[in-house]
């Protein structure tokens, strides 16, 4: 047998949640270092005797082993395990409650931990950073890969937030509603950054980028399964996430270019993931609360259910824009509110309102501007002008794919002039 | 043909090193599972072989003094073994070329076994 893709990285969030729960969030090292172990005596073995028919079953033991011979040890059990100080007393309770942990906790504890990541006091960029180190076993280099940021940095960064965690001694306790609704709206933003990392970071690797949307779903499937953690909200971001994964496929065509919306081949869309994106709007309905995440999932509805770019409803999606202007606007919102616009009536008007964002130097930093006015000014018939933003947006270009797609609009545009 | 006895040595820093991350433990894993499925493919795995614990006992002298060791972290320590079968010296040392560990800062220890016949 062999063994299953990203096994490890999924066991590592898994068993690193469940060890923290036992030790303490201030023995997160001691956690970690027993899922080491763990993977080294999993590496020894099996390389050698082949892949055990349950892998997760056998590293959890093997780590269920190494956690209750720490435990054991004089002294440090009372230190250790704050959730267990009263079957720390005796061995008789003490394997059992072990035992416990390692049987139920599975995804409780994952969920703690993903809670317990998303502190207040960190930054949000370092949330999610420590979400993935922790929960999707990330290791630093890959982390830092993903942020597209230096080694040392991250590394820095990661040790700094693990220190803030170890303040508190226990995991996030789900216990509480008051305390899980405060901080959801914060989790579910970290998720919804993981994902746009992966949606449209910059990292030139496809597949970084679709790993990074998977751990995301996989983590945001975590807060359904919990009764206080189910909100609508979440079943909105669940229908984003799958609504948006499901266009990963057409993204890119043969030849590997990048494509825009308008101009992907839709019958590479993911219908299992367009249909569940559906049915997790349909719950996210559930409630009087609406949160930018449902007109976002709303919009990425609607160009899913458009049989083709042509039969796009996009008096519906411009509608949904000016309503997400009203609860969240920003400078992001307002283009493609003006790229919707452009779509239903004219590309005269698209730049109109691209005039009339504010804080429109913002988004000066996106290639992506640039190529829509460089579009919106190329159909007027104004190709020198289109020319000059392509030139800014490649000048901004963060990889080859997007290099690709700009230079290629760049010798469109030439061709268009010759025959003029 | 004649049979060799690989030795798989590394130091707990390079075993450490092997591990890194989930992702280089899963990597590490898959390039041995390859490596000695291609040798058993090519006929050239006379037996997998065992994995070592990286420590144990050292029993030396005529006392018979029972000691802690290998010393996991200070030494070169034989992690596994496996036999296979080669032409000569030569060719063994190729087939263990191909071995994960020396990307990991390992070494692989090639040794011809003593055969009863000339």
């Amino acid at each position: 047998m062999d063994v299953p893709e990203h096994l490890f990285r999924r066991e590592a969030g898994r068993l690193v949640s469940i060890l923290t729960r036992l030790f303490g969030l201030h023995n997160l090292a001691l956690a970690e270092d027993v899922v080491q172990d763990a993977f080294c005596r999993a590496l020894e073995t099996w390389k050698f005797h082949g892949v055990p028919a349950n892998p997760s079953a056998w590293l959890m033991k093997t780590a269920k082993h190494r956690a209750l011979d720490i435990l054991r040890r004089e002294g440090t059990a009372r230190r250790c395990a704050p959730e267990l100080e009263r079957e720390l007393d005796s061995e008789w309770t003490l394997a059992p409650a072990v035992d416990e942990a390692f049987a139920a906790g599975l995804d409780d504890a994952q969920l703690r931990m993903m809670f317990s990541c998303i502190h207040p006091r960190l930054p949000e960029e370092t949330q999610v950073a420590l979400v993935l180190h922790l929960l999707c076993g990330f290791g630093i280099d890959e982390t830092a890969a993903a942020f597209l940021k230096g080694r040392a940095a991250m590394e820095k960064r990661i040790a700094r937030a693990k220190k803030t965690l170890a303040a508190s001694k226990r995991l996030f306790d789900l216990g509480g509603p008051a305390e899980v609704a405060a901080r959801l709206p914060a989790v579910l933003r970290a998720l919804y950054l993981l994902f746009n990392e992966g949606y449209h970071c910059a990292s030139p690797q496809a597949a970084v980028r679709a790993e990074l949307c998977e751990e995301a779903l996989r983590l945001v499937y975590l807060l359904l399964e919990h009764r206080l953690t189910s909100t609508p909200a979440a079943h909105a971001l669940a229908a984003l996430m799958n609504l948006h994964a499901a266009r990963l496929p057409g993204r890119l065509d043969a030849h590997g270019n990048l494509l825009v919306l308008v101009d992907q081949d839709r019958s590479r869309w993911d219908a299992a993931r367009i249909a569940e994106g559906l049915r997790q709007l349909e719950l996210s309905a559930a409630g009087a609360e609406l949160t930018p995440y449902h007109v976002e999932s709303a919009i990425a509805a609607a160009h899913a259910r458009a049989p083709s770019a042509g039969q796009t409803d996009w008096d519906e999606i411009v509608s949904l824009y000016d309503l997400l202007m009203r609860i969240e606007p920003s400078p992001v919102v307002a283009f493609n509110r003006a790229v919707a616009l452009a779509q239903r009536f004219g590309a005269a008007r698209g730049l109109e309102e691209i005039a009339r964002i504010k804080d429109r130097k913002r988004l000066e930093r996106y290639p992506f501007y640039y190529a829509a006015v460089a579009e919106f000014e190329s159909r007027l018939g104004r190709p020198a002008k289109a020319r000059d933003s392509l030139a800014e947006a490649l000048k901004l270009a963060r990889n080859p794919a997007e290099r690709r797609f700009l230079r290629e609009k760049m010798s469109n545009l030439a061709s268009l002039e010759r025959r003029d | 043909m004649s049979e060799f006895a690989l030795l798989y040595r590394s130091t707990q820093e390079a075993h450490r090193e092997a591990m890194g991350s989930p992702e280089k433990a899963q990597q590490s894993m898959t390039k041995w599972r390859a490596w000695f499925k291609e040798m058993a493919d090519q006929g050239q795995l006379k037996s997998i072989g065992q994995p070592l614990e990286r420590v144990g006992s050292v029993v030396a002298g005529k006392k018979r003094t029972v000691t802690d060791g290998p010393y996991a972290e200070t030494k070169d320590v034989i992690g596994g073994f496996s036999l296979i079968e080669a032409r000569d010296l030569e060719q063994a040392a190729k087939i263990a070329s191909g071995c994960p560990i020396l990307e990991f800062g390992g070494s692989v220890e090639v040794r011809p076994v003593l055969q009863l016949g000339i």
